[in-house]
């Protein structure tokens, strides 16, 4: 134990002794400056491509703001890896889907990273900042004081690379439990990978459904539960690998997911739920009052607490472990950056692998939880009845 | 909070909304419903299983508590028989020693009063000759006496001679 404390400690201090760096490193540039900077940058993109490789490379550390900020975001098309000297990326376009005075879909090659104006249909589009806008054939874009562009944005349903991640994920997850669910016509003990994931499906019903839900009413949710955990564990996972996906990290997944529990907490509760809400029983009337549109809020922070928890918690994972790989191209030593930064970014990186299942759970846990609120029955009231029938 | 608006996709959201969608209703159609169904069987055969094993090792225990019992019993009957034997032997030897004491005193008894029988009637019968034998020793004796006159007188004499000595 000892010996296994001992470099955990190491990596600790050196850990938190590296903070001020990182932390200097990030609040140095606030986001709007940031945009400002990269924007400046996509227009000497347009003009010439040449001047943005040496303006890139005088300023690394924007650079590395605007990496991070870039990967954080959703994009319409798959890159790997891009090559600035070439102005080349590597990966495949996807499919962009517009709805714009009608159905546009064309493919995101056209856009060309934001690079060049795509024309369909005679209408201009434009990328900036993983954002599609409408514009003319010179590609002018007007921006407002905070940095934003002002240019018309058509609805965007295109096929982004979380979608992509996404689909694939669902698939994947398809394939794996029905997998499972077949194994078990062979046999009540399922084989092979299957016995990896019984487990996990047991620790959701035992751990997480019955406790908060109650061992009447859980099998009700156990599908909505079961595929969430996995959904945002595997996602989380999968922002892990060095594809630069960030699905669980993005605002919109987790407003969505969050829905999802919210509408099922809403519509499976019951009459003492909303009881509660709107007329908390055991309290004098003018509190009733005060408290009715206090919980009523409360329904909607509840929601809204999961949404921003999943999502800081992946961002802020993603922003360290980056900011931590690129510490190797900020800093001038490179023998003296590399150990350090490989170091921390492992660190981070096991931790991260914990972060990534432990907010899976607390998804599922917590949203459990608020179902179990909406459907448990509110035993105090057959307790009154029981003592009053004793006295 | 500007900036997270400002990310938010409104595409991305249905996209993923329907996926999720999608997904939650096949995955319970055709994993969780099967996978939750056979976890629920086997771990109710597993209870099962279990629960009659516990019968079955109960039953057991049952089981050889009776035979125990029975065996006790068949024992404590075992000795009670044979204590019940030995008191049976043992009066009956008794009670036979008493009755062949009986039967012995009783047929002393009888020898006895036989004897006696005898004797008394053995002794009436010697009485009975020697008054027959002694009368006829009288009456022989009286006959000679009676046949000549001096010999009467003297018989009669001495007789007087007798009462006046008693």
């Amino acid at each position: 134990m000892v010996i296994s404390n001992r470099p955990l400690k190491f990596i600790l201090a050196a850990l938190v002794a590296c903070l001020p760096v990182s932390g200097f490193a990030n609040s140095e540039n606030d986001s709007t400056h940031v945009q400002s900077e990269v924007t400046h940058e996509e227009k000497v993109v347009s003009h010439d491509n040449h001047a943005e490789a040496e303006h890139v490379a005088q300023d690394p550390k924007a650079k590395v703001d605007a990496f991070i900020d870039h990967h954080l975001q959703d994009s319409h098309d798959f890159v790997f890896f891009s090559d600035d000297k070439e102005n080349k990326h590597y990966g495949f376009p996807l499919p962009v889907i517009l709805i714009d005075g009608g159905l546009k879909i064309f493919s995101s090659s056209k856009l060309h990273h934001g690079e060049e104006v795509a024309e369909v249909d005679g209408n201009f589009y434009k990328l900036v900042h993983g954002k599609i806008y409408k514009t003319d054939a010179a590609g002018t874009i007007t921006f407002n004081e905070h940095g934003h562009p002002e240019n018309e944005k058509p609805l965007d349903f295109s096929i982004t690379k979380n979608v992509v991640s996404m689909l694939f994920v669902a698939v994947l997850l398809f394939f794996m439990f029905t997998g499972l669910a077949k194994s078990y016509k062979k046999g009540p003990i399922p084989t092979g990978f299957g016995r990896v994931l019984e487990p996990l499906i047991i620790f959701i019903r035992d751990e997480i459904a019955v406790p908060n839900i109650g061992e009447k009413k859980y099998r009700k949710y156990m599908g909505y539960l079961l595929t969430v955990f996995f959904f945002v564990w595997v996602l989380n996972l999968l922002g892990m690998t060095p594809l630069g996906i960030n699905v669980t990290g993005n605002i919109a997944i987790t407003v969505c997911l969050a829905m999802f529990t919210f509408i099922i907490t809403q519509f499976s509760a019951n009459k003492d739920y909303w009881g509660h809400i709107f007329w908390m029983p055991g309290v004098p009337v003018p509190m009733k009052i005060i408290l009715a549109p206090i919980e009523v809020l409360g329904t909607l922070t509840k929601p809204f607490a999961l949404l921003i928890r999943l999502y800081a918690n992946i961002t802020a994972g993603h922003v360290v472990i980056m900011s931590l790989i690129a510490m190797i191209f900020v800093g001038k030593n490179l023998a003296a950056d590399l150990p350090i930064s490989l170091g921390l970014t492992l660190f981070i990186s096991v931790i991260e692998v914990l972060v990534a299942f432990l907010q899976a759970f607390i998804f599922t846990m917590l949203s459990s939880l608020f179902i179990g609120m909406a459907v448990q029955d509110h035993d105090h009231a057959h307790h009154h009845e029981d003592e009053t029938a004793i006295i | 909070m500007d900036k997270l608006i400002n990310d938010f996709s409104f595409g991305l959201f249905f996209w993923q909304a329907l996926i999720l969608l999608v997904l939650i209703l096949l995955l319970v159609k055709f994993a969780w419903k099967p996978i939750m169904q056979s976890i629920t069987d086997r771990e109710e055969g597993i209870k099962d299983a279990l629960l009659s094993a516990e019968n079955a090792k109960r039953d057991m225990e049952n089981l050889q508590a009776d035979n125990q019992r029975i065996l006790n019993e068949a024992r404590a009957e075992r000795d009670a028989m044979l204590k019940e034997a030995r008191e049976m032997k043992e009066k009956m030897i008794a009670d036979s020693k008493n009755e062949a004491q009986e039967q012995g005193q009783k047929m002393i008894e009888q020898a006895k009063a036989a004897i006696e029988n005898e004797k008394n009637a053995a002794m009436a019968e010697l009485k009975l000759q020697v008054s027959t034998l002694s009368l006829s020793i009288a009456e022989k004796l009286l006959k000679d006496e009676l046949s000549n006159k001096e010999s009467q007188t003297k018989l009669v004499e001495k007789m007087l001679g007798d009462v006046k000595l008693n």
